[in-house]
């Protein structure tokens, strides 16, 4: 991107491929997030999908060794967090995981690769990272807490869980129902914020450094540039295994009773 | 950088790929997982009992042997006891019958000599008598006499 001001530079990268699709500024899309996630969706659970219906009790092929693997790996961090039932969290706490990991995983195509080729082409915008766009950090996070309000629904039942709404934590004294109540909405809408923040601000920060990084001249980038990458392998797999784990621990509270 | 429809979007591939998830890669891996723990354990379960019966009948073999040698022992002992008896008892039995057989050729030698003597006695009577009838002939008449004469014969 020659020519164009540092400012311009990072600005252009981080605007989203938009389409819109009904009046007024909410009903636009990011085309490249929802494209992105869509491929890495299908590729991931399409793969896992092959690995999963081959799979037989005798010994295990290489691959679906590894995605056993990585099953054992996500049913052991459930298991650790949660001792019921298992059968919904553990699929769910998979999902994220993986899904999150390879999105994550797409800052690390160098950050002009993806806009220059499909500039070819005539496209000028694409962020070709998902999980740095807050609307799909907070669609992961915003269903989690849909699941959150599902299952202590499910768990407690309509009453059991209105009535925890406003007696814990202090107490059932008619004077702290009000400070309950206020706490309990505060706690449960914190959740989806803190998950969606978290990884949106890590995953963002991430791709600014890289951003800077590029701006740099020529010579001087591959060292920053592939220390950067290596510690940002740590921070994609962390940030996946933080959502997953921190989903599975509100689920978790949500069975528990007080 | 703002929230749009965007987060409707990928709510709903999100709510796909969980349901995708639940419905087609969770459970065939449980299963193939649970399968395989299953036939692991039930392997190493297989290969300890198999060890145990081993072991087991490696004990039992040991307490045959020892049983049989105690059996030989004992028929040992009883056939050298048995055979120690019957030696006793057949030695005991010749002993007797030899005995008996003596005791018999002593009373058979006994009546041959009392039969003997008798032979004797009456052969020595009549020569004393015919010795006698001779010298008398001349000087005795037999009738005179026959009653000293009976008399000596019958004190012979």
């Amino acid at each position: 991107m020659a020519g164009a001001s540092p400012t311009e530079y990072i600005g252009h990268h981080l605007t989203n491929l938009t389409a819109a699709v009904g009046a007024g500024p909410f009903w636009v899309v990011h085309v490249d997030s929802l494209i992105v996630a869509t491929i890495l969706g299908v590729i991931c659970f399409g793969v896992m999908w092959r690995a999963a219906s081959k799979a037989s009790p005798g010994v295990p092929g290489r691959f679906q060794a590894f995605v056993e693997m990585v099953y054992e790996f996500v049913d052991g961090q459930v298991r650790d967090v949660f001792q019921g039932d298992r059968s919904f969290i553990a699929p769910l706490s998979l999902t994220i995981f993986v899904w999150v990991l390879f999105m994550n995983a797409m800052d690390l195509i160098p950050v002009d690769f993806v806009p220059t080729l499909l500039g070819l082409f005539g496209v000028h915008y694409f962020k070709a990272v998902p999980t740095t766009d807050l609307n799909t950090t907070f669609a992961l996070s915003i269903t989690v807490f849909f699941l959150i309000i599902f299952f202590s629904f499910k768990a407690k039942g309509t009453g059991g869980f209105l009535h925890e709404l406003f007696t814990a934590p202090f107490g059932s004294h008619w004077a702290l129902w009000i400070p309950n109540f206020l706490l309990n909405i505060i706690e449960f809408l914190a959740k989806p914020v803190s998950l969606a923040m978290r990884l949106f601000g890590n995953m963002y920060a991430g791709e600014l450094v890289f951003l800077l990084i590029a701006l740099l001249p020529w010579w001087a980038q591959w060292l920053p540039g592939a220390g950067w990458a290596i510690f940002h392998i740590l921070i994609i797999t962390l940030q996946a295994f933080i959502f997953m784990v921190l989903t599975a621990v509100y689920l978790a509270m949500a069975h528990e009773h007080h | 950088m703002n929230i749009n429809a965007t987060l409707i979007g990928q709510a709903i591939q999100f709510a796909i790929l969980i349901w995708f998830t639940y419905k087609f890669i969770w459970p065939p891996l449980l299963r193939a997982i649970d399968q395989r723990r299953k036939q692991i354990a039930d392997g190493l379960a297989a290969a300890e009992r198999g060890k145990r019966d081993l072991e087991l009948s490696a004990k039992r073999a040991d307490d045959l042997v020892v049983e049989a040698k105690q059996r030989a022992q004992e028929i040992i002992t009883q056939a050298e006891k048995r055979a120690a008896q019957i030696e006793d008892e057949a030695k005991i039995s010749a002993k007797a019958e030899g005995d008996r057989i003596l005791a018999a050729a002593k009373a058979e030698v006994d009546q041959e000599v009392l039969r003997a003597k008798e032979a004797l006695r009456n052969q020595v009577a009549n020569l004393a008598v015919s010795g006698a009838e001779k010298i008398l002939r001349r000087e005795v008449d037999a009738k005179a006499h026959s009653d000293l004469l009976n008399a000596v014969a019958a004190e012979l």
